[in-house]
């Protein structure tokens, strides 16, 4: 109810007088306001990151126990560490693998979605599912279905005329951060489906409308009109996906667990098998690695926007 | 109720439209519409429903069938008290209190902390406002698996490894930017004229917050709450980092221990994680039309 009233009322109304209605206030009340917000976010968010920086400046046992000044070494180490090109490798094609394969299906299943027919409430709940399910327990359900010899995908492949050996997807090489690809397009989807829903619920019908009076084929109307209506849900989504799907964790540690060493983890698992599993068990390195990992976040979402922006100004020129 | 007033306007014009351009959609298509969109539909479902049939038919069958190759689809044997075993293991029975109590809490913070200074950036110009809306954009990005590292060395040197406090904690300020982000939006998106007339009545800022912002921006609430206690539910490596105490582990940590390398429950395992997963989509679809709208304010702008 209150939904309707807001949402018609907002655009029409805020228009003429927007945001800044009252007069500037002093810094003292703004604290007052966003004083527990700051202090969360600098208690749990800030300190840490200042925390792994010290960490990363300095070496550790390998009990954990801090033994003085390590200057950069750590980072020295981290950069001459002779896996960090294939991790780096492997976070940009999981990365941008994941990100686009999970927009276009999601843009796919959105439109699909917001069609009205029989069972739609069905298929939404479905795919919720995967979004309820916790990753670190879809992980674990898909290290069992696509194994070698228990994974049912197995049993159903080889039923199939063309295929006669079983393929082992989380083992074998070529096909190891395939699986792992899909698994994370997997878990992704449905998050993404229901943010561009929403974006595709919200654009009015009497846009389409005054399209389809204009002689607008359906290919037309989607590319003039969905498509652009739509780029603020894209692009936000798109941002949040190439946050969550970097610093995804669950997914590739645990399917990826079987296999020795790092040449199928993103940074964020090697990160962490460098401070708690590797024989090296090094916190300083590991400290120094998440350093790395968060600048090498902000550094990809910086570029998107860049990207991005050039290119709807490009469009809008 | 808000469901049906959602939907209706949409659902007419969308049933009407193929009816008003006769001429533009081949008529067979809409003769067989009806019959392959739901098809298309089920099949979409099953895809990503499938997995999960496939671990609850693993949840009813004896763990070393589970393992059994080849696999087969139904189980070879059919044991239907996996659920009723798990459901009266002590342990599990922590686990699940202390997600429900993390989850739970991590939501109540959030929203304490978050309602406030959404409601002040959305409404106020306050010197620093954009500082503090960067600041909350790059919290964003910031993930606990990031900074799990220095996470573990803050809360060892207060001491508080191995308490709720500190998973709530972390939760709560890892999902603070989202909730701010998305309540902003609504909170600025409420015309100035309602906040104006409340205060002609006499309503003080805390007021006319509690009383008229609030009921408005139920929605964004609603899809914070979702949001943040879904991600809390399901936090894993934070909890697996600072959680060494059996008794106090979260479900997504503790069930990793019906399959180890000394015992393997794949039954209690799967059975558990359903477990885990039910009440979370339950919530999910008893509100799913006020996360459709909730979304939609805070992205689309």
């Amino acid at each position: 109810m209150s939904q309707s009233t807001l949402r018609q009322a907002g655009p029409a109304t805020s228009r003429p007088r927007r945001r800044g209605t009252r007069d500037a206030t002093s810094g003292w009340v703004a604290l007052l306001w966003l004083g527990p917000a700051l202090l969360l976010i600098g208690g749990v968010v800030v300190f840490p990151a200042v925390a792994l920086v010290k960490a990363s400046l300095s070496e550790y046992s390998i009990t954990g126990l801090r033994k003085g000044p390590a200057g950069l070494d750590n980072y020295r180490h981290v950069i001459e560490h002779p896996a960090l090109g294939t991790v780096l490798r492997t976070t940009a094609i999981w990365v941008v693998a994941v990100v686009i394969l999970t927009m276009l299906i999601s843009l796919a299943l959105a439109q699909f979605l917001s069609k009205q027919f029989v069972g739609r409430r069905f298929v939404r709940w479905a795919i919720i599912v995967p979004w309820a399910a916790s990753l670190i327990i879809t992980a674990r359900l898909f290290t069992l279905l696509l194994d070698y010899y228990h994974g049912i995908a197995n049993t159903l492949l080889v039923a199939l005329p063309f295929v006669d050996q079983p393929v082992d997807f989380l083992g074998d090489d070529r096909f190891t951060l395939a699986s792992i690809v899909a698994v994370g397009v997997f878990v992704s989807v449905p998050f993404v489906t229901y943010v561009l829903l929403a974006g595709l619920n919200a654009i009015p019908d009497d846009v389409y409308e005054a399209a389809r009076i204009d002689g607008a084929g359906p290919w037309q109307v989607y590319r003039r009109i969905t498509l652009p209506l739509l780029a603020p849900a894209l692009s936000v989504s798109t941002v949040l996906s190439i946050i969550y799907v970097f610093n995804s964790f669950p997914v590739v540690y645990t399917l990826n667990d079987r296999n020795p060493g790092f040449s199928h983890d993103t940074t964020i698992t090697w990160m962490y098998k460098l401070a708690f599993k590797s024989a090296e068990k090094d916190v300083g390195m590991s400290a120094a690695a998440g350093v790395f990992n968060v600048l090498l976040i902000l550094a990809a979402v910086a570029v998107y926007l860049r990207v991005t922006r050039g290119a709807t100004q490009e469009n809008q020129a | 109720m808000s469901a049906a007033t959602q939907t209706s306007p949409v659902d007419q014009t969308r049933g009407t439209r193929p009816a008003r351009r006769p001429a533009s959609g081949p008529s067979r298509w809409r003769r067989v519409r009806p019959v392959v969109l739901p098809i298309v539909g089920l099949a979409v479902g099953l895809v990503f429903l499938a997995p999960y049939i496939v671990m609850l038919l693993d949840a009813l069958r004896p763990s070393s069938d589970v393992l059994a190759s080849p696999a087969t689809f139904l189980p070879r044997r059919w044991q239907w008290d996996t659920f009723g075993t798990v459901l009266s293991d002590t342990r599990f029975l922590a686990w699940l209190r202390t997600s429900v109590v993390v989850a739970t809490a991590s939501t109540m913070v959030v929203l304490l902390v978050s309602v406030p200074a959404a409601y002040f950036t959305g409404r106020v110009r306050y010197p620093g406002r954009r500082l503090f809306l960067l600041v909350v954009l790059v919290t964003q990005m910031f993930s606990p698996t990031a900074l799990v590292v220095g996470l573990y060395r803050e809360f060892f040197e207060l001491n508080l490894v191995n308490t709720y406090l500190a998973i709530i904690l972390t939760n709560a300020a890892f999902n603070l930017a989202f909730a701010i982000w998305i309540l902003q939006a609504f909170f600025a998106s409420i015309p100035a004229e309602v906040e104006e007339a409340a205060e002609l009545d006499g309503c003080g800022r805390l007021a006319t917050m509690w009383r008229i912002m609030l009921p408005l921006t139920r929605p964004g609430i609603v899809t914070s709450v979702i949001f943040t206690f879904i991600a809390a539910w399901n936090e894993y490596v934070v909890a697996l980092t600072l959680m060494q105490d059996d008794a106090k582990k979260p479900l997504t940590v503790g069930i990793s221990s019906y399959v180890t390398g000394y015992q393997q429950h794949w039954d209690q395992l799967f059975a558990a994680s359903l477990i885990a997963v039910v009440p979370v989509v339950i919530l999910f679809a008893a509100i799913e039309k006020h996360l459709v709208g909730g979304l939609t304010a805070g992205s689309i702008k």
